[in-house]
């Protein structure tokens, strides 16, 4: 059996990409880490008293400070002459950081701290059961964005946290996703070899949440980078350096919403037709915006297909 | 060792760069800020070898030197007010994962309606954070009870944050004569912090594991222990510091004319040097009148506020923060302990100084002078009637 860093034996859902991104995150960094995680569904199904899945060092605070708390401990690290020993790695969920995070990850951006920060985005509130973040998309049905009979779901679009980053000056933003597993890795790996705070943002499915068969959660987390509403990029210094390229045509929006009952609402009643066509724009938008279709679109997809 | 004329914050400043933190976080929020602003200096100067983290917010503040103790450095911060209310969640968390954290608090009051003067509502509002808490009465203890407060809380035995209140402005920004400590006394006094437990990758352990039903209450109660088993450390560090520098300012309290005395007056803080000129002239006239100062108010020093009131009378407490609602915290504490007593003396209330309000030597004298006139009720002190038609 293959070792781990982050031990088999927690209690994720089946199918949770969250479990998975963290997996792939530690091993990927190896054994000389610290890292932080934010109060969410990583945390809880990871370090149940007595047992954890960390092998890894480990703390978790709250909900709101992971990127704090890093900073704390990189800012030990420096004091004691001990930055050989560990490289630091902040996590926390999208609403962990997107939202009541935010600040403290400002702060830690601003002061430009030795830590690598990961965001799980399951594009939800998982932990509490469900609820809106500010990465929740536009339509998705949560518990605080239900549909009804005047609503379509939530009615906000996803918060660009790389943008928030970048206008950071962060040096090292990507986004990435739980169906490319090689490319997750060889971000954090990329990451850690430059000095200053990276952002990395780990597109993961939530079955529990999103409503679609834990057998699919691979399927499902490809099919939002195919259809161009997951764009998986690299920004150093500012620009965008490199972009995971989409076969050609783009797969319509509807074969990706299909598949998860967060969005049946759009078509099981009358007059969500408009609706899923302003997600088709956004991901439109998103393919013009980041260049994502591919030249030579077959040979792209037989290269992911390998992943 | 010379005395130098200084102001509050840089005594304390200068006591905290004694104790060589390796980390210092603190945002700035009156009365605290000259503490954070003259460790600033320090580290700008090379004179203090410490990361120096500017964050964002208090919040930020106390996360970043819960992830630092964490990691095994000595670690510092400082706030007031509205800033150690928005540390509120950490303050929890630092106590429960067992972080010799140590913090000033320059006491002020809260708002609305805001206020930057003193009292003590703030501390006091966060008592039940799994803190030690210790009250300075003048410039001197606040600047010695930094460095017994590094001891306090990296004892093995202890391992829990320690709060130094001192009252914002009356101390925090007064000047008096101090005596410090040279940097070789303090080292002797206070050895390296050597953590048991920390993150490092040769030993990965989780910090903040999730507990549920089945041991909560367990690790809940390891707090408690912990912080009632404090209490001996407090008292023997104040006695080793008295064997060192010669200074005494008590151990959980200290006491002033209390021998045959019939009334004792119950304070923390800055109130209790004014308490003292007034026992003197009430003295004078003959009133039998003592003091009990609470030093360290967590843990609660139930035996010894006892022991200390055992014959008395009457007790008239000085709270300068209350429970709305239900009164002075620190009578209704008395209160409670003294149900160990027989015969016990009666307890009147007296909540004075909020927001700043001057509490003078006739404030005192009035208050022991007209304690007769006191019901059961706690009263506040020197109120203006036409303010509150
Ligand atoms: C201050 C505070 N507010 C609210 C909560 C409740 N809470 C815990 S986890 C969570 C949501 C976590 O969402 P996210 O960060 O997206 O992580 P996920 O569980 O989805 O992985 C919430 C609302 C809390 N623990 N602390
Ligand atoms: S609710 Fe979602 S994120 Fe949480 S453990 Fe289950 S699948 Fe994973
Ligand atoms: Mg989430």
């Amino acid at each position: 059996m293959e070792k781990h860093l982050f031990l088999a034996g927690h209690t994720a859902c089946y199918g949770c990409g969250e479990a998975l991104g963290a997996r792939l995150v530690v091993d990927a960094a190896g054994p000389n880490i610290i890292t932080t995680d934010a109060t969410g569904c990583l945390e809880v199904f990871s370090s149940r008293w007595p047992q954890s899945a960390w092998a890894v060092p480990f703390v978790h605070s709250l909900f709101e400070n992971s990127a704090a708390v890093a900073s704390g401990v990189e800012a030990a690290l420096k004091a004691l002459g001990r930055q050989v020993e560990a490289k630091v790695i902040a996590q926390g969920g999208d609403g962990g950081t997107a939202d009541i995070g935010l600040q403290c990850l400002s702060g830690m951006f601003e002061r430009g701290h030795d830590i690598l920060y990961v965001c799980y985005d399951n594009e939800a509130y998982m932990n509490t059961g469900v609820q809106r973040s500010g990465l929740t998309p536009y339509g998705s049905n949560t518990c605080t964005s239900p549909s009804g009979k005047v609503s379509w779901g939530n009615r906000y679009l996803k918060k660009d946290m790389p943008a928030i980053a970048a206008a950071h000056g962060v040096p090292y933003i990507a986004t990435a996703s739980v169906a490319y597993p090689k490319d997750v890795q060889a971000k954090v790996k990329k990451a850690l070899s430059i000095t200053g705070p990276k952002y990395i943002q780990v597109h993961v499915p939530c079955p529990l949440g999103w409503k679609s068969d834990p057998a699919l959660t691979i399927k499902v987390a490809k099919l939002a980078v195919e259809t161009g509403l997951y764009p998986i990029y690299e920004m150093e210094n500012g620009v965008v350096t490199k972009v995971r390229k989409i076969p050609r045509p783009a797969k319509p929006v509807t074969e990706y919403l299909k598949l998860q009952g967060r969005f049946a609402h759009l078509f099981k009643k009358g007059g969500g037709e408009g609706e899923v066509k302003k997600i088709q724009q956004i991901a439109d938008e998103n393919i013009k915006k980041y260049g994502l279709l591919s030249e030579a679109a077959a040979k792209v997809a037989v290269e992911a297909e390998k992943e | 060792m010379a005395r130098t004329f200084t102001e509050g914050s840089k005594a304390v400043a200068e006591t905290v760069k004694l104790c060589r933190p390796n980390v210092i976080a603190a945002y700035p929020i009156t009365p605290q800020t000259h503490i954070s602003e003259e460790l600033a200096q320090m580290v700008a100067n090379g004179e203090l070898k410490a990361e120096y983290v500017t964050v964002e917010s208090e919040f930020a503040a106390a996360s970043v030197v819960l992830g630092a103790s964490a990691t095994g450095a000595r670690t510092y911060t400082a706030t007031s007010s509205q800033g150690l209310l928005l540390m509120t969640e950490v303050l929890f968390n630092i106590s429960g994962m067992r972080l010799p954290v140590v913090m000033t608090c320059a006491n002020r009051a809260i708002s609305a309606p805001i206020n930057i003067w003193n009292d003590q509502q703030d501390s006091i509002s966060v008592r039940d954070a799994g803190w030690v808490q210790l009250y300075a009465e003048d410039i001197q203890e606040a600047s010695d009870l930094h460095l017994q407060a590094f001891r306090i809380a990296e004892h093995p035995e202890v391992l829990l944050p320690v709060m130094v209140c001192m009252d914002g402005f009356i101390l925090t920004h007064a000047y008096e004569p101090v005596y410090l400590i040279e940097q070789k006394e303090a080292d002797a006094f206070l050895p390296p912090y050597q953590p048991q437990y920390y993150l490092t990758p040769k030993n990965p352990i989780t910090f903040g594991a999730m507990m549920g039903p089945e041991s909560y209450m367990e690790a809940r109660c390891q707090l408690d222990r912990a912080l009632c088993g404090s209490a001996r450390t407090v008292e023997e560090v104040a006695k080793e510091f008295k064997k060192r520098f010669g200074r005494f300012q008590g151990t959980l309290v200290d006491t002033y004319c209390i021998e045959g005395a019939e009334i004792v007056l119950v304070a923390m803080g800055s109130v209790i040097s004014t308490i003292k000129e007034a026992i003197d002239l009430l003295r004078k006239e003959g009133v039998k009148v003592g003091l009990l100062k609470v030093r360290c108010f967590r843990p609660f020093p139930r035996e010894a506020i006892n022991k200390a009131l055992v014959g008395v009378k009457e007790v008239l407490v000085m709270d300068r923060a209350f429970s709305p609602g239900s009164g002075g915290v620190l009578a209704t504490e008395i209160r409670a302990a003294l149900q160990d007593v027989k015969k016990a003396p009666e307890v009147k209330g007296h909540i004075a100084g909020l927001g700043g309000r001057e509490i003078s030597v006739e404030t005192i004298i009035n208050i022991v002078k007209d304690r007769k006139s006191v019901g059961r009720e706690d009263r506040f002190v020197d109120l203006k009637e036409a303010l509150l038609s």
